[in-house]
C-alpha cells in the first residue's frame, strides 16, 4: 500500500505514539487536580506547551490547546469579529481558497451582519500582498489567509501580508494547518497575530490542535465550563494527545530541512512523470509549494473513478471532484485558480510523506497513466475531444 | 461500511457492455461535464427487441456502475419493456446506492429513455 493522502491525515510517528502511551499509562491524572499525579500531568501539559511555543517563535502563554484546526480557526475568527464589532468594525478579509473551517465561519458571520471580502487568487493560487492592502478599510477587523493551501499546496506570502496588517493595525490570522511541521513558520518573523494548527497533519494524533494568540489579542470562548486554558477553552485537557502532538512537532521540525529536501525531490519526479500524460496540468504554484504536494487535472475523466481504481492498485489519494465531496460542485480551490468545472472534476491530489521511495514514485506514475488511459477509453467527453467535436482546455 | 456495495464495485471494476455500436439505431446522451456525469447509450434494435446495447460514461464509480447495470437490464428485452426501466430498479439491482449518488441511477434511466426516444424518432422519420 502507498499512502499518498497525508494532507488529509498522517500516520502518527513512533515518537508520538510512545509519548502518548507514556501519558496514558503512567501520567493519567487531571492537570487541574492538586495531588501529585495531577500536578505531574500539569507539568507534562505545560512542557508540551513550551515545546510547541518554542518551535514557532511564540511564548508558552500564547498557546491555547484545542480539538484541532477547525476549532482553532473558529475561535480565532469569531474572537476577532467580536472584538471588532465592539469597536464598530464589521469587515473581514480572507481568500477564496481557504479551508471550509474558515469559509463557513465567515459565512455564519456574514449572516450576522459582517461584511466579508474574499480575495481572488491568481492561476497559481497566490494571493498578493497588494490585494490585501487594497482591501483593508477603516472598519476591517480581521485579515485571515492560510499559510499553505491544503489542496494545491501553494504557499502564500504570509510575511509580506503580515507586515501590511501590522502597518494598518489589523489583526492577522493564519490557518497554518498544512504548513506547521513541514515548512518554517515563525509567528514573530511572519508578523502573525493568530495561528491555527492541527497535530494529525504532522504525524501527531487526531483531535488535537492549537491556536497561537499573540499577547494582547482578546479571545472569546467557544466552549464554556471549567477554567482550563486560562478560562478560554473549557474541558479537561487532552493530555495524552497534547504531549504526543508536541513530540511529533519537535521531531518534524528537527528533521524539517532533510524531509523537505527529500520530499521535494520525489514531488518533482512525480510532477515530471504525470506531466507526460497528454492534456493534463499541474495545479498550484510550481515552486512556492508544499514539499509533499502534487495536484493534477486530467481532461476527459472524473476524479472519483480515478481514486477508486488507484485504490484497487494500492494507492490512496484524493480528488477535488464533486463526487468525492457529496456536492455537485468540484473543489472551490480549483475553481478559484481558474479551472472550469469540466476539468476540475478530473483532479488528483497526491500528498506524500517521508516513507515514500523511488519505487513508489515510479509505481504511482505508471498506475495513474494506466488508469487515466483506461477511463478515457470509454469517456464520451474524451471521445468528443479527440474527434474535435469539443475543444481541449488543457 | 464501504462506500459502495460489492455489486456496485463489481460493475464499476468490470463494466458490462462498454463501448460504441457503430451502426446503432438509437443513441442517447444525458448529463453534462459541468456536473461531473455524462452517459451515452447506443442501442441496436431489431424487430422491437434490443439486440445490443453499449455505453460510454464520464463520471464517478456509481455512474459507471449504474450505466453498466442498466445496459444489462435491457439487453435482449423488447422496447416496450425497456421503456419501463426505472432508476429505482437500477439502484436496487446494484444492492443500493448512497443517497447522494441516487442521481446516477436517474441518469442511467434517462440515458436509456433518451436512446429509445431517438430510435422512435428515427423510425417515425423513416415512415
Amino acid at each position: 500500500m502507498i499512502y499518498a493522502d497525508n494532507a488529509a491525515t498522517t500516520k502518527m510517528s513512533e515518537t508520538a505514539v510512545k509519548a502518548m502511551l507514556e501519558v496514558i499509562n503512567d501520567n493519567y491524572g487531571n492537570p487541574s487536580s492538586l495531588y501529585s499525579i495531577g500536578q505531574k500531568a500539569k507539568e507534562a501539559l505545560e512542557e508540551a506547551r513550551a515545546d510547541i511555543a518554542g518551535v514557532i517563535g511564540a511564548k508558552p502563554a500564547e498557546i491555547l490547546f484545542t480539538s484541532g484546526g477547525s476549532e482553532a480557526d473558529n475561535q480565532a475568527i469569531i474572537s476577532a469579529a467580536k472584538t471588532g464589532e465592539a469597536a464598530g468594525k464589521r469587515h473581514i478579509i480572507s481568500t477564496k481558497i481557504e479551508h471550509h473551517a474558515v469559509l463557513h465561519t465567515l459565512k455564519k458571520l456574514e449572516k450576522e451582519g459582517f461584511e466579508v471580502t474574499l480575495l481572488e487568487v491568481n492561476g497559481d493560487g497566490l494571493v498578493t500582498p497588494e490585494a490585501v492592502r487594497d482591501a483593508i478599510r477603516e472598519d476591517t477587523c480581521l485579515v485571515s489567509v492560510m499559510y499553505a493551501n491544503n489542496e494545491i499546496g501553494t504557499i502564500e506570502p504570509i510575511r509580506e501580508i503580515g507586515a501590511i496588517c501590522r502597518e494598518k493595525k489589523v489583526p492577522f490570522h493564519v490557518d497554518a494547518v498544512q504548513a506547521i511541521g513541514h515548512i518554517p513558520v515563525n509567528v514573530e518573523e511572519d508578523n502573525i497575530d493568530m495561528l491555527s494548527s492541527s497535530a494529525h497533519k504532522f504525524h501527531g494524533p487526531k483531535g488535537v490542535g492549537f491556536l497561537y494568540v499573540k499577547k494582547g489579542i482578546r479571545l472569546f470562548n467557544l466552549i464554556e465550563g471549567g477554567a482550563q486554558e486560562k478560562g478560554k477553552r473549557a474541558g479537561t485537557e487532552n493530555v495524552p494527545g497534547i504531549v504526543a502532538a508536541a513530540a511529533a512537532l519537535k521531531e518534524a521540525v528537527a528533521n524539517m530541512d532533510k524531509n523537505a529536501a527529500y520530499l521535494t525531490e520525489k514531488r518533482e519526479k512525480l510532477i515530471a512523470g504525470l506531466k507526460e500524460i497528454s492534456h493534463s496540468a499541474l495545479n498550484g504554484h510550481p515552486v512556492k509549494r508544499l514539499p509533499g504536494n502534487v495536484n493534477f487535472c486530467f481532461e476527459g475523466i472524473e476524479g472519483e473513478s480515478l481514486l477508486l481504481l488507484l485504490d484497487d492498485k494500492g494507492i490512496q489519494a484524493s480528488s477535488g471532484s464533486a463526487c468525492t465531496s457529496g456536492s455537485l460542485d468540484p473543489s472551490h480551490v480549483l475553481l478559484a485558480i481558474g479551472r472550469v468545472h469540466d476539468v476540475a472534476h478530473g483532479s488528483l491530489r497526491l500528498s506524500i510523506a517521508e516513507d515514500i521511495t523511488d519505487a513508489d514514485v515510479d509505481y504511482i506514475i505508471k498506475s495513474v497513466k494506466e488508469v487515466v488511459e483506461y477511463l478515457r477509453g470509454f469517456s464520451p467527453v474524451w471521445r468528443d475531444l479527440v474527434a474535435g467535436k469539443s475543444q481541449f482546455i488543457l | 461500511m464501504a462506500l459502495y456495495s460489492d455489486k456496485v464495485m463489481d460493475h464499476f471494476r468490470n463494466p458490462r457492455n462498454v463501448g460504441v455500436i457503430e451502426d446503432a439505431n438509437g443513441i442517447g446522451e444525458v448529463g453534462n461535464a459541468k456536473c461531473g456525469d455524462i452517459m451515452k447509450m447506443y442501442l441496436k434494435i431489431e424487430n422491437d427487441v434490443i439486440e445490443d446495447v453499449k455505453f460510454e460514461t464520464f463520471g464517478c464509480g456509481s455512474a459507471i456502475a449504474s450505466s453498466s447495470m442498466a445496459t444489462e437490464m435491457i439487453k435482449g428485452k423488447p422496447v416496450s419493456e425497456a421503456m419501463q426501466l426505472t432508476n429505482k430498479a437500477v439502484a436496487e439491482a446494484l444492492d443500493g446506492l448512497p443517497d447522494y449518488k441516487m442521481h446516477c441511477s436517474v441518469l442511467a434511466e434517462e440515458a436509456i429513455k433518451s436512446a429509445l426516444d431517438d430510435y422512435e424518432k428515427r423510425r417515425q422519420e423513416e415512415k
